[in-house]
C-alpha cells in the first residue's frame, strides 16, 4: 500500500450527521439511477389528479360549497395521497437493505445503523418533493387556481414535508417487518389506501354514514388534508392547522425510535 | 491497539438458536501477522463463528476478543480494526465500483482524500480500473467479489474476515483471488479464513482448523493434520481377481486393504524407497504382473473425510 491513510476525529453527533449524509447521497443515487421508478415520480400524480378531476368533477361539485372548482377542492387531497403512497419506494428500499447483504457490510462499519434509515427517508422527502411539484404545475395547466400569499404556500411546503418525513418513517418500519418486497407492496397498499380514502382527501365528509364519517373526520390524513385545503382555498384554518403539526410530530415520536430499534434487531 | 501477541482469541464460545446448537466451546487464537483456516462442511458454524467475530451476531457463553477488544463490551471498536467480506457479495448494486469504495472509506471515517486515492490503488491492484465507473450490478461473479474484498481493504484494517471468498468461483478467478490473499498476507495482515475447500486452506493458511457439527474436531498446520492420516499409500491395480488374491497372498502384510470391484491393493508404506522396492521384488517373484501403480500422499481430504464421514445430511439451521 503506497496511498497513507488519514482518519477524522470527530464527536459522536457529527459522525451520525456526516454518516446521514453520505447514506442520503446512496439513496438519492438510486432513485436517480432507477430510470423506471423515476417516471413513475413524474407521471402517476398527473394521472391521479386529471383522472379525479375529470370522473369525480362533475358529481361531487354539487356537495362542494358555493364558488369552490372540484380542482381546487381536489389538489390538498390528491397531493397528500400522492405523498402517502409515494412513502412505499422508502418501505422497498428499506426491504431491500435487509434482503441483500449489504446490511452486513453496513453493521460491520464503525458506522451509525440510524444512518441507513436517515437516507432512505430523507431522499424520499426529495422524491415526494418532486411529485408535488410536478402535481402542481400539471393543476395549473389545467385550471387550478389559488388565493394562498407566498406565505401560505410557505406554510403549506411545511406541513407536507413534516407529513412526508412523519409516513416515511412509518413506512420503514413496514419495510422492517416485511418479509418480501411483495409483501411491502401489499401492506402499504392495505394502510394507505384505507386511511387516504375515509377521509376529506377526495369528497366532503358530509354524506358519509355516521360511523365512517366520525373516522375519517378524527384521522390524521384528514387534518393534513384539510389544513393544506384551507391555506389553498383561503377559508379559515380552525384547528387543523395545529393538528396537522401534531399528528406528524406524533407519529414520528413513535415511528422514529420504533423502526430504528426493529431494524437493529433484524438480521439479513 | 493491543501488545498482545494474538489478534484474535476466542474462549470457550458458544451460540445456540432455541434448541439447535451451533457452536458449543470453541477455543482459538490466531497471531497477529498470520492466517487461520476453519476447514468444515456446510453447516459446521464457520459462517457463525465470523458473524460473531464480526460484531453482526450476539453469542451465548465464552469469550471473544479481536485486536485487544472485547466483542461484548466494545464492539463498535473491533468494527473499525476489521474487513470483512460475506459470503454474499455485500457492495452496492447501483453505485459504481469507485462510488462503493469511497462510500464505504467514508464509513470508515477515512477523509475525502485519502477514500479516493485509497479506491484508486484498490481499483489498479484489484484489475477492476476498466469496470471502475460501471455499476457493480453489471459485474460478473469474480469481478464482485473482487470489488467485494477491496471495499473490506479501503481502510487497510489489520484483520480481515473472509468468508468462502472463492466459492462459485470459476478456477481462473479462484486463483486470481488466492493471489491477492497472498499478497495480503505478505504486508501482515491477520486473516481468518472460512471454506469448504481442503486445497483452499492447504495452500494458504498457517493454521488450519476443522469444525464439524459446532465443535473443532482437529487442528494444526496443514503437514500435522495429514501427518495424524498417516502414512503413505501405495496402489496396485491388477488384471483379474485371480492376480488380486495371489498378489495378496504373496505380500504377506496384514495391514493391506482391498478393493475387489476395482481389483486394487492399498499398501501401506512408511520408508517409501525400501518399501515399494520389497512390495514389487514379492510381485516379480511370483510373476504377477501389475496393471497400474500409484503412490498415494495423503490429503487433506483424508483428514476431512475421516473426521466428517459420519455425517453425510445436510443440517437444519443456519451455517
Amino acid at each position: 500500500m503506497s496511498v497513507k491513510l488519514e482518519f477524522k476525529q470527530q464527536p459522536v453527533i457529527i459522525q451520525v450527521l456526516s454518516d446521514s449524509l453520505i447514506m442520503v447521497k446512496r439513496s438519492s443515487t438510486h432513485i436517480l439511477r432507477n430510470t423506471d421508478q423515476l417516471l413513475g415520480t413524474f407521471f402517476q400524480p398527473i394521472m391521479f389528479l386529471v383522472l379525479f378531476a375529470a370522473v369525480f368533477g362533475g358529481a361531487i361539485s354539487t356537495a362542494l360549497p358555493e364558488g369552490v372548482s372540484y380542482l381546487n377542492f381536489l389538489m390538498a387531497g390528491i397531493i397528500v395521497q400522492t405523498v402517502a403512497f409515494g412513502s412505499t419506494t422508502t418501505a422497498i428500499a428499506v426491504c431491500n437493505d435487509l434482503k441483500n447483504g449489504i446490511i452486513d457490510r453496513f453493521r460491520s462499519l464503525p458506522m451509525s445503523n440510524l444512518a441507513v434509515l436517515i437516507g432512505h427517508v430523507v431522499s424520499d422527502l426529495f422524491r415526494n418533493s418532486i411529485s408535488t411539484i410536478v402535481m402542481l404545475v400539471a393543476g395549473l395547466v389545467i385550471g387550478f387556481r389559488s388565493s394562498a400569499s407566498f406565505l401560505d404556500w410557505l406554510a403549506i411546503a411545511g406541513i407536507l414535508l413534516l407529513f412526508t418525513f412523519a409516513f416515511s418513517w412509518l413506512a420503514a418500519i413496514v419495510g422492517v417487518i416485511a418479509k418480501s418486497v411483495e409483501a411491502v407492496q401489499w401492506l402499504t397498499f392495505v394502510i394507505v389506501f384505507p386511511l387516504t380514502f375515509a377521509s376529506s382527501a377526495f369528497v366532503p365528509t358530509e354524506g358519509m354514514t355516521p360511523i365512517l364519517k366520525a373516522f375519517a373526520e378524527n384521522q390524521p390524513i384528514t387534518q393534513i388534508v384539510e389544513a393544506v385545503r384551507a391555506l389553498i382555498l383561503g377559508t379559515p384554518i380552525g384547528n387543523y392547522g395545529w393538528l396537522a403539526v401534531a399528528w406528524s410530530l406524533g407519529i414520528l415520536f413513535v415511528a422514529v425510535p420504533v423502526s430504528y430499534y426493529l431494524f437493529s434487531r433484524k438480521s439479513a | 491497539m493491543s501488545s498482545s501477541e494474538y489478534a484474535i482469541e476466542v474462549k470457550n464460545l458458544a451460540k445456540s438458536y432455541k434448541d439447535n446448537k451451533v457452536l458449543q466451546g470453541i477455543d482459538f487464537r490466531v497471531k497477529r501477522g498470520t492466517m487461520l483456516a476453519l476447514l468444515g462442511p456446510n453447516g459446521a458454524g464457520k459462517t457463525t463463528i465470523v458473524r460473531i467475530l464480526s460484531t453482526l451476531l450476539t453469542f451465548d457463553k465464552g469469550s471473544v476478543t479481536v485486536e485487544g477488544y472485547d466483542a461484548k463490551r466494545n464492539p463498535e471498536k473491533i468494527r473499525s480494526v476489521i474487513g470483512l467480506t460475506s459470503q454474499s457479495a455485500t457492495v452496492d448494486e447501483m453505485l459504481t465500483g469507485r462510488e462503493n469504495l469511497i462510500m464505504m472509506g467514508r464509513l470508515y471515517r477515512l477523509t475525502k482524500t485519502s477514500a479516493r486515492e485509497r479506491a484508486n490503488e484498490l481499483l489498479v491492484d484489484f484489475s477492476l480500473v476498466n469496470a471502475a465507473d460501471r455499476p457493480a450490478k453489471t459485474y460478473s461473479g469474480g469481478m464482485r467479489r473482487r470489488l467485494d474484498l477491496a471495499v473490506s481493504l479501503i481502510a487497510a484494517p489489520p484483520i480481515i474476515f473472509l468468508d468462502e471468498p472463492t466459492t462459485g468461483l470459476d478456477p481462473r478467478s479462484r486463483i486470481a483471488m488466492w493471489d491477492i490473499i497472498r499478497k495480503l498476507m505478505k504486508d501482515g495482515t491477520t486473516i481468518l479464513l472460512t471454506t469448504q475447500y481442503l486445497e483452499e486452506a492447504d495452500q494458504l493458511a498457517d493454521n488450519i482448523i476443522l469444525i464439524d457439527d459446532g465443535k473443532i474436531a482437529a487442528e494444526g498446520t496443514a503437514k500435522e493434520l495429514k501427518s495424524k492420516m498417516g502414512n503413505d499409500k501405495l496402489e496396485l491395480v491388477f488384471k483379474n481377481e485371480q492376480d488380486l488374491i495371489s498378489a495378496k497372498s504373496a505380500l504377506k502384510n496384514k495391514n493391506i486393504s482391498e478393493d475387489k470391484s476395482q481389483f486394487m491393493l492399498t499398501v501401506p508404506v512408511s520408508n517409501t524407497n525400501k518399501d515399494v522396492k520389497a512390495t514389487l521384488d514379492a510381485l516379480n517373484e511370483e510373476g504377477i504382473a501389475i496393471e497400474a501403480l500409484a503412490l498415494h500422499k495423503p490429503t487433506l481430504d483424508d483428514v476431512f473425510l475421516s473426521i466428517t464421514s459420519k455425517q453425510d445430511l445436510p443440517k437444519k439451521g443456519k451455517n
